[in-house]
């Protein structure tokens, strides 16, 4: 059977692409964040995982509002980034795992989570920095993936107790795949920011951090906040802590900290990251 | 466009539910089409002709036509199609945040480094 190696949450903001391709790492604007990660790829590369579900929302890339699934899963065998409209680079596709995919979508329609299902999926910068920050200059990434889009976009939201489950439900899947992978989880997005409106570039650090403390050990802590409660702690585009926490639901037991790292802006947002384990 | 229901107040905050995913359709549309640089040079050729090409409505046209984009919100606007328009004329997300906050873009900028101080 598969196993889960743990899970890994990272910000997403799309500058975070331009400054990878212009190599700013060190830039005294982008080394507090930059300066996170070389803890999570060492522990990367000591729990080697094959795979990777890559939990995130789309942004306006493969999905319109013509058509807005609250759950999407990806079942294709390869995942195409494309021009996104704000000037990024594009970058060089990521290799599917439709079995996995499959399965999980088996399973998480057995458990009463009605998905959105795709062959045929263009990913956008929330699906692919994470993926850029953690394994740097890798093309092809040495992990297969999954993607699992939460719509953060149109409300009504899913409830942050629904994602919870959502990420329960990804984990007992993956464990009862029938394969020999090592799978790790990735949540993207977060952490607080608003883009939108007068009260743009609002963060809230406070909430942030208890956040971070509170996923480890009390995860369900977050369920007792409304989405209209966390779009006005965390922000507009904050609730992409949904995607967090669906990603620390498949951890299915106690966990652990590997490693966190918080920095205030990179660009209008809290940026975050925090890699878990199981104990 | 109106449920009855009376919609939760967040200050400075619109949130983008069904009343404004209806109201803004068009204009989304618009900008979601931005993601092909084809389209992004068709409607810098002609402004007027795209717009109209996506049947935005007269609020959704003066908005864009100035570039406003708490207009845009109040037309229906969500903001990471919005952002698609912005990028075409070369504003990032603090140009954007400092148009809708009133302050000047280094203004702004100081304002996102003090919350990481508090």
């Amino acid at each position: 059977m598969a196993s889960i190696v743990g899970a890994v949450n990272v910000t997403h903001v799309p500058y975070i692409g331009r400054a990878i391709a212009n190599k700013l790492q060190q830039d005294p604007y982008w080394k507090p964040f930059f300066d996170g990660f070389p803890p999570v790829r060492e522990w990367l590369a000591k729990v080697r995982p094959d795979v990777a579900v890559v939990i995130y929302n789309d942004h306006g890339l493969n999905f319109f509002l013509d058509k807005q699934p609250t759950f999407a899963v990806g079942a294709a065998p390869e995942y195409r980034n494309a021009d996104e409209g704000w000037g990024i680079p594009t970058l060089p596709p990521y290799r599917g795992e439709p079995d996995l995919s499959w399965h999980l979508i088996e399973s998480l329609v057995g458990e009463e989570f009605d998905l959105t299902t795709c062959q045929e999926m263009v990913v956008d910068h929330a699906f692919t920095l994470p993926l850029e920050l953690l394994w740097p200059d890798r093309h092809p990434c040495p992990v297969r993936t999954v993607p699992v889009c939460i719509n953060t976009v149109q409300h009504p939201l899913p409830t942050a107790a629904r994602c919870f489950k959502l990420g329960q439900a990804i984990g007992r899947a993956v464990e009862s795949w029938d394969a020999d992978a090592r799978v790790v989880v990735i949540g993207t997005g977060g952490l607080s920011h608003q883009l939108d409106g007068q009260r743009a570039g609002f963060i809230n650090k406070k909430f942030d951090l208890l956040f971070l403390e509170k996923l480890i050990a009390d995860p369900l802590w977050v369920t007792r906040y409304s989405i209209l409660d966390l779009v006005e702690l965390t922000g507009t585009q904050g609730v992409e802590l949904l995607n967090w926490l669906a990603a620390r639901g498949a951890l299915l037991g106690e966990v652990q900290k590997v490693h966190a790292n918080y920095h205030i802006p990179i660009s209008n947002t809290a940026s975050g990251l925090l890699a878990m384990e199981g104990i | 466009m109106n449920s009855g229901k009376v919609k939760r107040e967040i200050p400075g905050t619109t949130v983008f539910d069904g009343e404004q995913a209806r109201k803004g359709y068009a204009l989304n549309k618009m900008c979601f089409s931005f993601n092909s640089a084809e389209n992004r040079a068709e409607f810098l050729r002609d402004q007027e002709a795209y717009c109209a090409k996506f049947g935005l409505s007269a609020q959704q046209r003066e908005a864009v036509r100035s570039l406003n984009v708490l207009k845009m919100i109040e037309a229906g606007g969500n903001a990471y199609y919005l952002a698609k328009l912005g990028g075409i004329f070369g504003l990032d997300m603090q140009d954007i945040g400092a148009q809708q906050t009133g302050m000047s873009k280094d203004e702004f900028k100081a304002k996102l480094v003090e919350a990481g101080r508090k």
